[in-house]
């Protein structure tokens, strides 16, 4: 890309799904648009862009946020998690499995948002009740499942005492 | 909870879908993921007014700008013709519309009308750039209710359309916002309420609503130096997608190939084309390929929602509950050009009921918002609304269980609707029995504020032409290739169909949906047609092997190909060989023997079959509304479905549960609301307020299955009638709990504190 | 998003020197859960951001039995949310800590930059001003101090000058039998702008109520102060009577419009029924039975 009017590039270090990773981003973006545009970790979705809809989840120094409402030069220095880096080299996270199983999704878009909130939800609350899951994932937003499979799911993944460690 | 049970080995269990472990993991392509080499970024110029005059377009100080490339307008699309159509499904499309909505031509006709597309090096001086793009407007007043669109004073919107008679074929003399008139009548109206003991007439409004798919809009285009355009983009349609642009480009057909990407969603709003044509044609400026997506507030200003609706339902009934006669006139808002779902609602209002004397007419009226688009359904869930509203009234008034008012007038095979067809095997009565014998139905309801309502409705489903090619791979798997968009699981239950065919488990077929060069032509992923028809080419082309294999197998044993049979258990078998035992083959054995022994094999099928057969569906919802501020709480849900064949049950729950969540949402909070200018105010998922997890309980299923018998395996389509019922579900359970009838959607809790507080202040 | 510069102070003073020769097109960025929406939707005019999430004094949470609490005006939620001394004293800001957006705007959006957003809708503010919580600015002339009611002074507009920005808010120390509680109303469960919110809190001596403040949103151009609703509690024991006469002080106080959220009628309306749960749940916290 050649740099253009009103662009302007700047270098940022971060902690990548475990990897220590510089990047060039440009001083406007959203950790969203470097982390797909710049990075090409294309499983972090742009749902709606302004933080209601959840399908840019990442965890972000062990929290939760939208990765559209984080700049990509505040991250310098930080780890950041996102669907990519969710399976292990032994295989699919036991979120992501739950989720293949119980059909806890249709068209797939949101479904990175949500097993990464799921595993932000798991890592702190290994037992929730469908309420707690109901209410962690109410910034994610499904428009095909009516979310109960994905609650079940979330439920099924906690239950198998398979939660994340 | 599914009822029956079946004798298939592979249809009805609950495989993981093919594509799923590339969704859970976040490799699944989508059209907005694609990233090709010195790919420029494209933007749409869109108009800030509902209604005017485009006097100028000046957009110089855009190209001027370091980075941008080029800029384009509605000059340079081919003007195309009023009567100058596009094929879609078993319809057509008026050229003329899509491309006046895809940029507009001297006018705008709604906030947010495209009127110049830009390309730049980077995404962020492509947005910079639109504000350099400068337009000038001559402002004209806006017609923004389809009441006041109806007057003949109105402002006209489009000065050359006038009013067709849908009956008649004949087209008013005087121009008009009426785009479409269509009337069915059936029996004698009038003599039916004249005999009718009891008679109930009332209006009903609905809001625009729109599909809310997470995934926005998006497409990328390369027009390459020999004139080959490639698109790769988020779409229900890839054919009708290519067929739209061969005609809004004056491109061929052959030139012209449409690779479809993984969807994130659609529900009837991806069918049509926005951004393709403006990628494409940036890209030919360019000599670069072109990528645009919509951002959020884009996708609800300028995409389809689904109609506002002004709908009048009149009942007429004896004592008993037999409906005698019925009347309904449906308004449904086009947006800025014609085509609303009113022929369908139109279609849908009465159909569920065997109504002997029924006139319906249904009017096409456009107004100065974005166009309409299918919506899950489209038009039955607010003629739905009215007329089971009206039924839950009928009940009460008549002291009648709501669900043994239905019965008694449920349509059956062979009653005729309003449009004369008969119906065939169906599961109408079998949903109202799967509700009235269920566990929440039963139960008794407690607590204050808290109110129990059903709602029954019906979809007629589509079939259209569906393609297939099957490989048999030497490991005994086969690789299945579909032109069907996948947007909720179709690529599984169309597998799932092949495998039964072949006898193999259904982890051996390997589903692919691919461009539009490399399968024959598949029309659109819609109409609830896909597992339908779908999965009758692939079971045909299943059909196909069997035959190929059989006699393959024949040739290897030197017999001849009548004396060979592919059983269902996936082995041939054919005559007794010199050893005097059968001779027989697996079909894994064989698949593993066809290279040296002929070559590979593919089964083939273009399959175009009317046989779609309706659905029905009955929900029950108990709701619990605080007094205090009006908020509709959802406390139980259950939904049964005449589903057909459930191929596989969990996606067919999940369409259902899909369905419910959307319709609750309409029902309850979402709307588009408008200024009195005609901007929409609450572009964002944040103001338009669509269900989150916790709005919702677990979605409870009922899975009545009554095979098709029009299909192979009895498939019905699934996907869109859980969307009619739960608007008047919804509403009747609040009348239960408040005592107030919501004839007007959305029940927001401001509707529901302006009744609960009529004389406060 | 429009082409903004991004800037990180390691002190408060350069922080005010980039706000100053910023002027109007710099910005403080806390969260961003507000401000980046805003840049990105171009609804303000910004090109500078100037994150001062590495000044300590804006990110500590600071609890002492005499001096009260200090929260850093950039702070997120999740950790107000999750700090032991203010689980213990000051549930009130439990409740609007845990309600704002969602789990992923709640790992970043702060108190402080809730209040500099200025929403009338605004879900922390309320509760800060029931708390008497008073807002601690640094500037080119060094501190001063505002009560959280003037601080907010129209929609998207509060008393910082240029060069100035939010330290701190110090909300006093509790009492003994004392209560606060903080409540919305929004159509959905969960990420919605409220339609009215409210927040009340009540310093009992023995059963009379002694001191009441009480605070409603979304119903004015700011968040209001309702002093004829404390004036309505304090002085006698809580009864349905002043629990009633407050409520109708907060209706007689709200002055909300009609727009896409809520209706003139229904907030008003709201105003009275969320303050009424409010002093309920206040007067519980404190240890009275209403």
């Amino acid at each position: 890309m050649t740099e253009a009017a009103g662009t302007r590039r700047i270098v940022v270090e971060a902690t990548i799904n475990g990897e220590p990773q510089e990047f060039l981003a440009d001083e406007r973006d959203s950790l969203l648009e470097a982390l797909r545009d710049r990075i090409g970790l294309m499983g972090v979705k742009e749902g709606c862009n302004n933080g209601n809809c959840g399908a840019c989840t990442v965890i972000l120094d062990g929290r939760l946020v939208c990765a559209c409402l984080v700049m990509a030069a505040e991250v310098e220095g930080s780890a950041i998690t996102t669907i990519e880096g969710i399976a292990s080299s032994d295989g699919l996270h036991p979120l992501q499995q739950a989720f293949l199983e119980d059909a806890a999704l249709q068209c797939g878009v949101c479904t990175p948002g949500f097993i990464v909130a799921a595993k932000a939800l798991l890592d702190v609350n290994p037992h929730p009740a469908e309420d707690d899951v109901r209410l962690w994932l109410a910034g994610n937003l499904c428009r095909c499942t009516g979310y109960d499979k994905i609650v079940q799911a979330v439920l099924d993944a906690a239950g198998d005492g398979k939660e994340s460690a | 909870m599914v009822t029956a049970e079946k004798p298939y080995k592979v249809v009805g269990t609950r495989p993981i879908r093919p594509d799923g472990t590339d969704k859970v993991t976040g490799r699944a392509n989508y059209g907005a993921d694609i990233r090709l080499p010195g790919m420029l970024y494209g933007r749409v110029k869109r108009s800030p007014i509902a209604h005017g005059k485009i006097k100028r377009i000046d957009a110089s100080k855009a190209l001027a700008l370091p980075g941008v490339r080029a800029v384009m307008t509605a000059e340079d699309l081919p003007r195309k013709g009023r009567r100058e159509f596009a094929p879609l499904g078993s319809v057509k499309i008026s050229l003329a519309t899509l491309s006046g909505n895809v940029m507009a031509r001297d006018k705008v006709r709604y906030e947010g009308h495209a009127v110049a597309a830009v390309c730049a090096t980077d995404p962020h001086v492509a947005e910079d750039a639109l504000d350099l793009i400068e337009v000038e407007y001559e402002e004209l007043p806006p017609v923004l209710h389809a009441d006041e669109a109806m007057l003949a004073s109105a402002p006209l919107i489009d000065e050359e359309l006038h009013t067709r008679e849908m009956a008649t074929g004949e087209s008013a003399e005087e121009p008009s916002n009426v785009a479409m008139h269509f009337v069915t009548e059936m029996g004698d109206v009038e003599a039916g309420f004249a005999e009718a003991e009891i008679v109930l007439e009332r209006s009903f409004k609905t809001k625009m609503v729109h599909q809310g798919y997470i995934e926005p809009h998006n497409a990328t285009a390369f027009w390459r130096h020999d004139g080959g355009l490639e698109i790769w983009c988020s779409t229900q349609a890839t054919f009708v997608m290519r067929d739209h642009l061969a005609g809004l480009l004056e491109h061929p057909v052959s030139k012209i190939r449409v690779t479809p990407q993984e969807i994130g969603g659609g529900f009837g709003g991806k069918i049509s084309v926005y951004l393709e044509p403006l990628a494409a044609v940036l890209s030919r400026k360019t000599g670069k390929p072109v990528k645009m997506t919509l951002t959020r507030d884009e996708v609800f200003r300028a995409t389809g929602p689904t109609s506002g609706t002004a709908i009048r339902v009149k009942l007429g009934a004896k004592r008993d509950g037999t409906l005698v006669a019925a009347e309904g006139e449906l308004v449904y808002e086009a947006g800025a050009f014609p085509g609303s779902p009113v022929a369908a609602g139109v279609r849908c209002i009465f159909t569920a009921y065997a109504i002997p004397n029924q006139r319906i007419d249904g009017y096409d009226v456009l107004v100065n918002k974005p166009k309409v688009q299918p919506y899950r359904a489209p038009g039955a869930s607010a003629a739905c609304f009215a007329t089971d509203s009206v039924m839950d009234e009928l009940a009460e008034r008549l002291d009648l269980d709501p669900i043994a008012l239905r019965l008694k007038n449920a349509a059956v095979e062979g009653t005729r609707s309003a449009d004369g067809a008969a119906f065939g095997v169906i599961g109408n009565r079998d949903c109202l029995q799967a509700i009235q014998s269920s566990p929440h139905y039963r139960s008794e309801l407690q607590g204050p504020n808290r109110g129990r309502g059903v709602a029954h409705g019906y979809w007629y489903n589509a079939g259209l032409e569906s393609s297939a090619y099957a490989s048999v791979n030497s490991d005994g798997t086969v690789a299945l290739v579909l032109g069907s968009p996948d947007i909720g699981g179709t690529r599984a239950s169309i597998a799932m169909q092949l495998a039964e065919t072949l006898g193999i488990p259904a982890e051996r077929v390997i589903p692919q949906v691919v461009d539009t060069d490399s399968v024959g032509f598949t029309s659109v992923t819609g109409g609830s047609r896909t597992a339908f028809a779908g999965g009758w080419a692939a079971h045909e082309a299943g059909l196909d092997l069997r035959q190929q294999l059989a006699a393959r197998a024949a040739k290897i044993w030197g017999v001849e190909a009548e004396q060979v049979r592919y059983r269902d258990d996936a082995v041939i078998v054919g005559p007794a060989g010199e050893d005097g035992g059968e001779r027989s083959i697996t079909f894994t054995e064989l698949a593993a023997k066809l290279a040296r022994t002929g070559g590979m094999i593919v089964g083939r099928a273009d399959s175009n079959h009317a046989s779609a057969a309706p659905t029905f569906a009955t929900h029950v919802v108990d709701v619990e509304v605080d007094p205090e501020t009006g908020k509709v709480e959802i406390l139980r849900y259950t939904a049964a479905q005449d589903v057909g064949t459930a191929i596989h049950p969990s996606y067919v729950e999940g369409q259902i549960q899909g369905g419910v969540s959307q319709g609750v949402g309409w029902a309850l909070n979402e709307e588009y609301r408008f200024d009195e200018k005609g901007r929409m105010e609450n572009a964002s998922f944040l103001d338009y307020r669509m269900p989150t997890a916790l709005d919702l309980p677990m979605i409870e299923t009922v899975l009545v299955e009554v095979p098709n018998p029009g299909h192979p395996y009895g498939v019905r389509g699934v996907g869109e009638v859980p969307i009619v019922p739960p608007l008047a579900a919804v509403a009747n359970a609040v009348h239960a709990a408040t005592g107030h009838r919501f004839t007007e959607l959305p029940i927001s809790p401001a509707a529901v504190l302006e009744k609960l507080l009529p004389g406060e202040e | 998003m429009q082409a903004v510069r991004y800037a990180r102070p390691s002190s408060v003073e350069e922080a005010v020197d980039l706000l100053e020769q910023g002027g109007d097109r710099a910005r403080v960025l806390a969260g961003g859960t507000d401000l980046i929406v805003l840049a990105r939707e171009r609804r303000i005019d910004v090109d500078l951001f100037v994150d001062v999430k590495a000044l300590e004094p804006l990110t500590a949470i600071r609890y002492d039995p005499a001096d009260g609490l200090a929260i850093g005006a950039a702070a997120p939620c999740y950790r107000i949310a999750a700090d032991p001394a203010v689980q213990e004293h000051y549930p009130c800001l439990i409740d609007c800590a845990t309600l704002i957006g969602g789990v992923a705007i709640q790992g970043r959006a702060s108190l402080g930059g809730n209040l500099c957003n200025a929403s009338p809708a605004g879900d922390g503010i309320p509760a800060l001003i029931a708390l008497g919580t008073t807002v601690e600015i640094a500037g080119p002339k060094g501190r001063r101090t505002v009560a959280a009611e003037a601080f907010c002074t129209g929609p998207g507009r509060n008393v910082l000058t240029s060069g100035e920005f939010v330290v701190a808010l110090r909300a006093p120390p509790p009492s003994d039998r004392a209560g606060a509680a903080f409540r919305r109303f929004i159509p959905r469960g969960e990420m919605d702008i409220a339609v009215t919110n409210a927040a009340v809190h009540l310093r009992f001596d023995g059963d009379r109520v002694a001191s009441a403040r009480v605070a409603v949103g979304a119903v004015a151009p700011m968040p209001l102060l309702v002093e004829e609703a404390g004036a309505a509690l304090a002085g006698t024991p809580l009864s349905e009577a002043t629990i009633a006469a407050a409520a109708a002080a907060a209706r007689a106080a709200a002055r909300p419009i009609d727009d896409m959220r809520g209706t003139v009628k229904q907030r008003r309306h709201l105003a009275g029924v969320l303050v009424t749960r409010c002093i309920r749940i206040a007067a519980e916290r404190a240890g009275v039975q209403p």
